[in-house]
């Protein structure tokens, strides 16, 4: 067994796994350790494939705009498989009026951004998606966004990295990092395990968070479950993605049919857990059906699609919302890619790739200033910041 | 769990077999080659062939395959198919209306 390579990838998600592909790709040794017995099993695995810019904060929007002007249309052909990418428009829909002024308000911060998103009205919204209810008061529209099946994104961008070479370890239960001269060097496992590297990069969600606090370095982020389900297959009706102002529910129909909805009961932060993040999250009785009836709300003739699956997952919710995709500083050789707060999925190939540039220590194709882990200021400094 | 697993055993040339053609899961379709081809692409957990392949994720939820494709896998990777770990049953345990799953006002829906 090998132990030393030139990048060493902790997690499998979809991050870790993209990181790993494009590092092969440029013919650098990587090798990835996962803790799980299965490969991208966390979050990766378990989201609801929403591929989208409208909605993410203006810090986030230009790399995630980046990778589905220049890496989603193409990725399937990239990796040799079929990721379901579809790219039919984003609905996000409101009932009421201050449900309007809020859709407007991030219709008109992600136009600062450059995005293409618009406000239309229910009559507008009920061209695009007949479906609609009665109570649809309108929407905000953004053409570019879209869906794809996380399942086999992940999974592909996994195989796709192992025909390149890179090794992946499952497992392999990394409890912390040990520096050398002052640089991140080795990552010891919870069996003794030693594997060594002149990069380490960390993008083991919530538990990235433990990971790093060996070294010395802290994220302010808290364990969030976050809930799905998935109807039988149903004759085809629509493509957008879609999801509401309310934040009630969010879904899609998928290339086989069935209609996978997320949503939330509303205690999403206060599941019992055990840190560890392998586990499948305890599925609350209150989820499902509460997702349900937000979706009926919007889509009546859905009331008779039957349920046959739902599942939790973890997702690691940062302080200000948005992701540390970073070098560190103080650790030299450490990089870090976690709290990407339940929507990390649709910018997974983009992180991949700049992370595989950060490694190899050339520019990201998007300047990640705004995302460094070091952000985040005590709150009496970020009001005079603002003022 | 202190054994790690390498996923990069670079077992020996995919060599087609003569009932490669032979449906496993027959409500997605899919055969004994594709799911020996998927074991040898690197999916070695029955839920990587799952996710990887839609195995067992139709209308029958894998009553009738998952026996069968735990046996293949196994073949495939050299263990018995009790060492392998099986996919995670989720409920409902039978399939349930939207109306009738969102209804907590009682009664029959
Ligand atoms: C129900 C749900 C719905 C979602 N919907 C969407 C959506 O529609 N669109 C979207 O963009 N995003 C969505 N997300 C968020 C998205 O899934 C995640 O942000 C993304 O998958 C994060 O990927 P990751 O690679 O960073 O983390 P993960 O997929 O969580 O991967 C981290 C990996 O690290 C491993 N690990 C943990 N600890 C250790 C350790 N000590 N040693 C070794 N390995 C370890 C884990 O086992 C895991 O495999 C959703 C998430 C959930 C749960």
């Amino acid at each position: 067994m090998k132990t030393t390579s030139d990048v060493l990838i902790i997690g499998s998600g979809i991050n870790g796994s993209a990181a790993a592909y494009y590092l092969a790709k440029s013919g650098v040794d990587v090798t990835v350790l996962e803790g799980a017995s299965v490969i991208g099993g966390g979050g990766s695995s378990r989201n609801g494939g929403g591929v989208r810019q409208s909605g993410r904060d203006s810090r986030e929007l230009p790399y995630v705009m980046w990778g589905i002007e220049n890496l989603w249309p193409t990725l399937s052909e990239e990796l040799d498989a079929d990721t379901e990418y579809t790219q039919k428009g984003n609905l996000r829909l409101g009932k009421t009026q201050a449900h309007l002024d809020k859709l407007a308000q991030l219709a008109q911060s992600a136009g600062k951004v450059g995005l293409d998103v618009r406000m239309i009205d229910a009559m507008e919204a009920r061209e695009i998606n007949p479906y609609l209810s009665e109570e649809v008061a309108g929407a905000s529209w953004c053409p570019t966004d879209g869906h794809a099946n996380p399942l086999k994104t992940t999974l592909a961008f996994y195989r796709a990295a192992r025909r390149l070479g890179a090794r992946f370890y499952t497992n392999a239960i990394v409890e912390r990092i040990e520096k050398v001269h002052g640089r991140a060097r080795k990552v010891v496992l919870k069996n003794g395990m030693v594997f060594e590297a002149d990069c380490i990069i960390v993008a083991a969600g919530y538990a990235s968070r433990k990971i790093v606090n060996s070294v010395g370095i802290d994220v302010p982020m808290d364990l969030k479950v976050s809930e799905t389900l998935v109807t039988e297959t149903q004759p085809h009706m629509f493509d957008q993605m879609l999801g509401t102002a309310a934040a009630d529910f969010y879904g899609h129909q998928t290339k086989d049919g069935s209609f996978v909805f997320g949503g939330s009961a509303g205690y999403d932060q206060f599941v019992r857990h055990d840190e560890t993040t392998f586990s499948t999250p305890p599925a609350s009785s209150l989820h499902g059906p509460c997702i349900c009836r937000a979706v009926t709300g919007y889509f009546p003739s859905l009331e008779h699609a039957k349920i046959i699956r739902c599942w939790g997952g973890w997702t690691d919710l940062c302080a200000d919302g948005v992701p540390v995709i970073s070098p560190v500083d103080e650790v030299p050789g450490l990089i870090l890619a976690c709290a990407f707060t339940g929507h990390g999925f649709g910018s997974g190939p983009v992180v991949g790739l700049m992370l595989a540039q950060m490694a190899r220590g050339e520019e990201t194709v998007v300047d990640l200033s705004a995302l460094r882990y070091d952000r985040f200021a005590a709150k009496d400094k970020k009001n005079k910041k603002a003022a | 769990m202190t054994q790690i697993t390498d996923r990069s055993m670079r077992t020996a040339a995919f060599k087609p077999e003569a009932d490669d053609d032979m449906l496993i899961c027959r409500c997605e379709e899919i055969t004994k080659g594709e799911i020996r081809r998927a074991v040898y692409e690197g999916m070695y957990e029955i839920t990587e062939i799952r996710r990887w392949l839609r195995v067992g994720m139709g209308l029958c939820q894998g009553q009738t395959c998952t026996k069968l494709v735990q046996r293949i896998v196994a073949k495939e990777l050299g263990v018995s198919p009790a060492q392998l770990e099986s996919a995670a049953a989720r409920g409902p345990v039978r399939p349930i209306e939207m109306a009738c799953m969102g209804n907590e006002k009682g009664g029959v829906c």
